[in-house]
């Protein structure tokens, strides 16, 4: 059967990694190929980058990180962050990205959505969500790290980019994200429910059992996280023996 | 005497990232040249072929067609070592539901769309289209792009449609997703698969690492 994926992401700024990464011996803690390469061998089934460059002097950097990783590691390669139009997302795919992730113009123009996965195949698209609970059992969608308010139901926006196309949905709670208290389940949940693409939890995790909570009670097709795994406090691999001792299938 | 490097075409027809599966051809084969080409002259030329394809396949199709190539593959597939990833499996075919388009018609066959809403898991919650991620591939029986790779060995998919042989012969690999599906196939010189061995680490370097070096 499929197996739920596990995804290591990486921000990424002027071409390097930042928020460091702390495996052991590795030579350059913020080197996303080496970084990347490492993640492969641990059994990472996809790795995220998110290029958080303010500058758009340096925007062309991540094309040649992506350049690089894609010669010498040979497993899926999402890459978001700064994407506006469909050049960006050719642009990124060209380099060796196998999905682009869009928030902030997605919410801005959805038919950027449309217009991208005309161009490049759904399969390609990923919808990033950045999801904040406003109260009980309603979420809201919001753009620029959680500071703007777009006033959109989070699961009606989430049908709405399923509809339009995307290939799957990166969903983030901004209230856990940063927390290490675990995603947020209910979120979690009725946006897996809500859409018959896959749905990516993120924002949280601190620990294994968060993982696999995602997993089965939020019903996430994959889980995504970044401290935990930069820090060395556990391995993919880790992550993935426990899940499969909670009956996961996981790729081991 | 001059040295000539042995080559392998990757069919560039404007339809999916084929860069992945040229870097990923590169590092297994570097005794190669890679030419990702549109021309059907190098096609003719090359030693063996890799067609990718990703997407939707009534645009691979047309554009196949457009760029004068889909002869030049048709040829290809009858003459010499001949790889066929995601839509260059489903093109294979005879026909395909989705924008109900005609395929090249090597294989009797039909390529089909996953129910969808229909297709649960083991603990009742609806499977979700596309099929992506890593999955499981069951080998029919035994043949040289196998060798080295574990039965049920898992690779990575993206895809919501899938091929249907005519004929049970043609099956070397399927994969369980709801129903089973074929998720590979091969017939003489020709193997194909639906998951993309150039994204899938270590499995998938090995299976093209096995076609480099395959003799049919």
């Amino acid at each position: 059967m499929l197996a739920k994926r596990i995804i290591p992401c990486l921000d990424v700024k002027a071409g390097r990694v930042v928020k460091g990464v702390n495996f052991v011996s590795l030579r350059d803690a913020g080197d996303p190929v080496e970084i990347a390469r490492r993640y492969d061998e641990q059994g990472a089934d996809e790795i995220t980058f998110l290029d958080i460059t303010a500058s758009s002097d340096d925007r062309d950097i991540i094309l040649h990180i992506v350049e690089a990783v894609a010669s010498e590691v040979f497993i899926p390669l999402t890459v978001g962050g700064g994407v506006r139009k469909v050049e960006d997302v050719r642009r990124l795919l060209n380099a060796g990205a196998d999905k682009v992730g869009m928030n902030t113009a997605a919410v801005q123009n959805p038919q950027l959505v449309a217009d991208a996965a005309a161009k490049v195949g759904s399969q390609c698209i990923v919808v990033a969500i950045d999801a904040k609970q406003t109260s009980p059992g309603k979420w809201e969608v919001f753009t620029h790290g959680g500071r703007n308010n777009m006033h959109i139901d989070a699961i009606d926006w989430a049908r709405q980019v399923a509809a339009l196309g995307a290939g799957e949905i990166l969903l983030t709670s901004m209230d856990r994200d940063g927390t290490k208290n675990g995603f947020d389940l209910g979120l979690t949940r009725a946006v897996a429910d809500a859409v018959a693409i896959p749905v990516i939890a993120s924002g949280g995790v601190g620990n294994l059992q968060h993982l696999a909570d995602g997993v089965t009670q939020g019903r996430a097709d994959a889980v995504l996280a970044a401290s935990i795994f930069h820090y060395g406090e556990y391995t993919v691999r880790q992550a993935k023996e426990f899940m499969r001792a909670q009956g996961i299938e996981v790729r081991l | 005497m001059v040295f000539q490097m042995k080559t392998v075409a990757i069919v560039d027809y404007g339809m999916g990232n084929l860069r992945s599966v040229a870097k990923a051809v590169e590092h297994v084969a570097p005794d190669h040249q890679v030419l990702v080409t549109a021309d059907p002259a190098v096609l003719a030329a090359a030693d063996r072929i890799i067609v990718p394809g990703q997407g939707a396949m009534p645009d691979c199709m047309r554009e196949l067609k457009a760029c004068g190539l889909a002869d030049a593959v048709v040829t290809a597939a009858a003459t010499k070592p001949f790889l066929g990833i995601c839509i260059g499996l489903q093109m294979l075919f005879e026909h395909s539901d989705e924008g109900d388009v005609a395929g090249l018609g090597i294989f009797p066959g039909q390529v089909r769309r996953f129910p969808g809403e229909a297709m649960h898991d083991a603990a009742g919650v609806p499977l979700k289209v596309p099929h992506m991620g890593w999955n499981e591939v069951w080998q029919a029986a035994a043949h040289p792009l196998w060798n080295g790779i574990a039965d049920g060995e898992r690779f990575y998919f993206v895809h919501s449609y899938y091929v249907e042989p005519a004929t049970p012969d043609l099956i070397a690999g399927s994969t369980l997703y709801g129903p089973s599906f074929t998720s590979a196939v091969a017939r003489a010189n020709i193997f194909a698969v639906q998951f993309h061995p150039e994204k899938s680490a270590a499995a998938g370097l090995r299976l093209l690492d096995n076609f480099m070096r395959w003799q049919p």
